[in-house]
């Protein structure tokens, strides 16, 4: 009994502060994971069976959606591909660096449960695929949080809104730079030490500002939705929503800032 | 058949007890998810305490602490001094009725996820909120399905 107690602390106290622990994480990750993707299973299979039994109706539906989506986005493009040239012009007439595209992989979601005290998934990518910890993760719509744990062929990622997570950013608008925090609620983050005399807005959208060296530049990530005016504290307390939908989420993209693709 | 006891069939509904503890629910129920780990180690040490020790439980609470992502150590903690309580008073817990077993499992669960809030909020600042007890509910009242069931799997394999 008192073996196992002590035996626990030491590797609380262990896993909380030792960041040396993190290895011996890893091979535990490892060992579980196909005790995960077993859970997973049975949603898969009914993933599977719905996406099966669709009508030809709605499919030919989807097909005409899609279709028009792409030449909106061909449109799109074209316009992208002049504007790069031309910002990558501009950049080179004021001899700053081009900002490179970065290498991505696409991860899918393992749908088992987690800690009830704390934001966590779990993804199908791990050590053989490269991934390493504090790599950030985005979906479609923003950032969605950065890899934690990482085993041989699954790791766990750490939400935006866990309430041990924190994130550079800057107010898309004019560039002031903030510091949010997750609250622990899964539409809700803070920004804590913003004086009152910030130029901050309702609406205002929050992107990545690449200090910290985790999360690239430039991908949105919140905004704000509610600043309480109250002189009485030393700082405004700001409320924004993540834009990424935190349980909604399907496929996630994994980013490798370090690793520069060639165009 | 005989002299062998069968352990395996343990280990076997244990892995199964895992497996529901990650399983994907709906997000109504998600908050309730039955503390399956725990009922089926008390039901083990109940039955066979010879067979489910407080180290036996621990290792099961650390498997569900790498499962689930949270700290280290923190349910297998929970789950050693759960299972301890419960080895030391088999003899009486075993002579109850069900419905008076599934009370004391209340009282059992409930402490196991106090300890475990406490030992959060140790480490990180966590506020209690009531539905960290949801489970406490679910727990209980499968207590009784998860007994009978597992007392005809034990009697059907000659579990000893």
């Amino acid at each position: 009994m008192l073996i196992a107690l002590v035996l626990s602390s030491v590797f609380i106290y262990c896993d909380h502060k030792l960041a040396s622990f993190e290895i011996a994480r890893g091979y535990l990750q490892s060992m579980v994971s196909p005790l995960q993707y077993l859970a997973n299973t049975p949603l898969k299979f009914l993933d599977f069976a719905s996406e099966n039994l669709v009508s030809r109706k709605q499919l030919m539906a989807e097909n005409q959606k899609y279709q028009q989506q792409e030449l909106l986005f061909k449109e799109k493009l074209l316009q992208l591909d002049i504007l790069e040239q031309e910002n990558e012009r501009l950049r080179a007439l004021l001899s700053s660096p081009v900002q490179a595209e970065h290498k991505k992989m696409v991860a899918e979601i393992l749908a088992v449960d987690s800690d009830p005290y704390s934001h966590q998934i779990l993804i199908n990518l791990g050590t053989k695929e490269g991934i390493y910890e504090g790599q950030p993760v985005i979906d479609e719509n923003g950032v969605v949080g950065q890899i934690l744990h990482v085993g041989a062929n699954s790791s766990r990622v750490l939400l935006l809104t866990d309430i041990s997570h924190s994130i550079p950013l800057r107010i898309h608008r004019n560039g002031v730079r903030v510091i949010a925090k997750g609250t622990g609620s899964q539409t809700t983050m803070e920004i804590n030490y913003l004086p009152h005399s910030s130029d901050i807005k309702e609406g205002d959208l929050l992107v990545t500002s690449g200090l910290g060296g985790t999360f690239p530049e430039g991908y949105p990530v919140a905004r704000v939705t509610n600043i309480a005016e109250n002189t009485d504290r030393a700082f405004a307390r700001v409320k924004i929503t993540p834009e990424v939908q935190l349980d909604r989420l399907r496929y996630l993209l994994v980013i490798w800032p370090d690793a520069v693709v060639k165009q | 058949m005989k002299a062998k006891n069968n352990n395996y069939i343990i280990w076997i509904t244990i892995l199964i007890s895992l497996m529901l503890t990650i399983m994907p629910l709906p997000i109504l129920l998600d908050s309730f998810r039955p503390n399956w780990a725990l009922l089926v180690l008390a039901y083990w040490c109940l039955a066979l305490p010879n067979r489910i020790n407080v180290l036996s439980a621990w290792f099961v609470g650390l498997i569900v602490d790498v499962l689930l992502g949270s700290v280290l150590g923190v349910n297998a903690f929970a789950c050693a001094i759960v299972i301890y309580v419960t080895g030391n008073n088999f003899q009486k817990i075993r002579n109850f009725s069900i419905w008076q077993q599934s009370l004391i499992v209340c009282l059992l669960t409930a402490f196991y996820h106090l300890i475990v809030f406490w030992l959060q909020r140790f480490v990180f600042e966590v506020d209690f909120s009531l539905s960290y007890m949801k489970p406490v509910l679910t727990t209980t009242l499968l207590w009784w399905i998860v007994f009978l069931l597992l007392r005809k799997t034990r009697r059907h394999f000659r579990v000893l």
